[in-house]
């Protein structure tokens, strides 16, 4: 997903000049091509994140469009301040795009994961965020970042996760994507998540139970519209998301459904990642297993929920 | 090693320049809109007063009818609760009314306690965290390269701001990239708010860390208009290096009883006699 999305940076340099790229300390051969074909349009400016992102509003508020990579822990955590105020309140152009974001560095420990990434990016104004679930998607958004308006959030998942997404519907910022329709209950997920929960609706399909499943590429601006319908429909609600249950998909949901006067009582449930600093190593599939983040665990939440 | 031909004697190393009446008459307005809002941050805006006096009258170029010009001179004031100095500059020079300087801080007004961009015709970025200035600067100037464009890019930082680690992030980064249309100018008063710089966190050798990071360095009397002129006019000394002018200035400066004196880093509730205080105080000096 890394590649392919730095990729489309590159192809999308390439036809618009307004287009700069900043890394901190990438590995080694990065955008290679980036850099030769357009070396004054590329920058590596080592590990220095608040410095990166002043430099990138500064670029955008003289109209360009910066793309700056990193580990997700590092391009939102590490320079917060710098984000909130150099890039959000300005209002500018800058795509940041987060690596690993979730449980993917799970070897290399807590210090990497960046489980809080979405709550502390809905946080600030202006910020839109978006987790594609797969390549496909990532290809099908990456166009529609540049001239969007405002900073973006990008987060991305570890790579080689089984395409899920098709191209049947446009993607667009900023709306939800219902992938299949039910009646008994609703399943919501953002990122690479969506592969669990189709999952989870074959298995209760084969149960007898009617669940639909909402993908939520756009964290913010949640779409409201798109999701208020979907929960309408149904009595229980799961939203899935590799992230603290503090902050992300779930608790945007959750907001939600609190103000919203349904007709009928809703059973709702978030899973994710608890308040917790993981403390265990593995691989990011291990470690969502280990926080009941798969098909089986969301299968037994709705049916429980549907029981209540 | 590149050095500015700046003699520093004892006269002129400590920002004891005497005021002409263009300073006191800054100082004044800017005690005038003091009296408006009873508050602000006194001591750190007669502190960088002549540095923001001296870019705008003598160096800068700029059409305050046209403030996003795009050839213009750019001026970011990173130790932005220096604002009301940056202020009375603005209007002086036509950037936006004069009668929006009685509004500083109030609710129908665009002169916040900070710089906003946006808002205010001529601030070219939201300041008041510090830190986060330079590196937008950096920016700035990297696109000037990119252009081809003749602008340049100045950054006012205070000498509690250089705590910041953000500062020297930027410093290595101008340095790698050449800018020498980049100026950064500290405003070394030697205060910060809790205490002076030497006991909260000493900067010393601060001219050598600026030179070690890559720049061109200068000193000097930060109170002094022609000092200030000779050194800009000079810069950029190197074409491949990034420009530093340590000012040396007294914070308070220009009245003598709140000249170092910390209670008026920031003040609010300004009493009718403190205000009187102050103007007699300029008068006199």
């Amino acid at each position: 997903m890394r590649k392919t999305c730095l990729d489309m940076v590159y192809n999308l340099a390439k036809t618009d000049k307004r287009i700069f790229f900043i890394g901190s300390d990438l590995g080694f051969g990065t955008l290679k091509a980036f850099k030769e074909e357009m070396p004054d349009r590329f920058f590596m400016e080592g590990v220095s994140e608040a410095n990166v992102i002043g430099m990138a509003a500064g670029l955008a508020l003289e109209g360009k469009i910066v793309y700056v990579n990193t580990i997700a822990t590092f391009i939102t955590r590490r320079c917060f301040e710098q984000i909130i105020l150099d890039l959000c309140l300005h209002n500018v152009k800058v795509r940041l795009i987060g690596n690993g974001g979730g449980l993917v560095y799970a070897p290399l420990g807590p210090t990497h994961l960046a489980i809080e990434d979405i709550a502390i990016m809905r946080a600030c104004p202006n910020m839109t965020i978006i987790a594609p679930a797969d390549v496909d998607e990532m290809r099908r958004l990456m166009p529609l970042t540049v001239d969007h308006d405002g900073p973006v959030y990008i987060r991305l998942g570890k790579g080689f996760d089984p395409i899920v997404t098709t191209d049947n519907v446009p993607f667009e910022i900023g709306k939800a994507i219902p992938m299949r329709s039910g009646d008994d209950a609703l399943m919501v997920s953002t990122g690479i998540c969506l592969k669990i929960v189709l999952k989870a609706a074959d298995q209760l399909q084969a149960r007898g139970i009617s669940a639909g499943v909402l993908h939520v590429p756009t964290i913010k601006p949640v779409d409201a519209e798109t999701i208020l319908d979907g929960v309408a429909r149904v009595r229980a609600v799961v939203t899935v998301e590799e992230h603290s249950i503090i902050g992300g998909l779930g608790s945007a949901i959750a907001e939600l459904i609190a103000e919203t006067n349904f007709d009928s009582a809703k059973q709702f449930k978030r899973v994710g990642i608890p308040d917790v600093f993981p403390d265990k190593y593995g691989s990011q599939d291990s470690l969502m297993r280990h926080y009941d983040i798969s098909s089986e665990s969301v299968v037994s939440v709705i049916l429980k929920l549907l029981d209540a | 090693m590149t050095t500015l031909p700046i003699t520093i004697t004892a006269e002129n190393s400590l920002g004891c320049a005497a005021l002409d009446p263009r300073s006191k008459e800054l100082r004044k307005t800017v005690i005038r809109m003091l009296e408006a809002s009873r508050r602000g941050h006194v001591g750190s805006a007669f502190s960088v007063i002549e540095i923001l006096r001296v870019l705008y009258d003598d160096i800068m170029l700029y059409d305050s009818q046209n403030p996003r010009w795009v050839k213009r001179d750019r001026c970011i004031l990173s130790k932005g609760h220096g604002c009301l100095a940056l202020y009375v500059i603005l209007a002086d020079k036509g950037f936006f009314p004069e009668s929006e300087l009685w509004k500083f801080c109030k609710p129908d007004g665009i002169l916040g306690g900070h710089p906003e961009y946006g808002k205010i015709p001529g601030v070219e970025a939201s300041t008041g965290s510090l830190g986060h200035g330079l590196p937008i600067g950096v920016g700035f100037a990297l696109n000037a390269k990119y252009e081809q464009l003749d602008y340049r890019t100045f950054v006012i930082i205070g000498d509690g701001e250089s705590d910041e680690g953000s500062n020297w992030e930027a410093a290595m980064s101008a340095a790698k990239h050449k800018l020498d249309n980049l100026t950064v100018l500290v405003d070394y008063n030697k205060h910060q708010s809790y205490d002076s710089t030497y006991a909260v966190l000493d900067l010393e050798p601060l001219v050598d860390k600026w030179r070690a990071f890559g720049f061109v360095v200068a000193e000097v009397d930060g109170h002094d208009a022609r000092a200030l002129q000779d050194a800009l006019r000079r810069t950029p000394v190197s074409v491949d290096k990034p420009n530093a002018i340590i000012c040396h200035t007294v914070k308070g400066k220009g009245v003598e009883c709140i000249e170092n004196d910390l209670n008026w880093h920031h003040k609010s509730k300004v009493s009718d006699n403190e205000i009187v205080t102050l103007l007699n105080g300029l008068e006199m000096y």
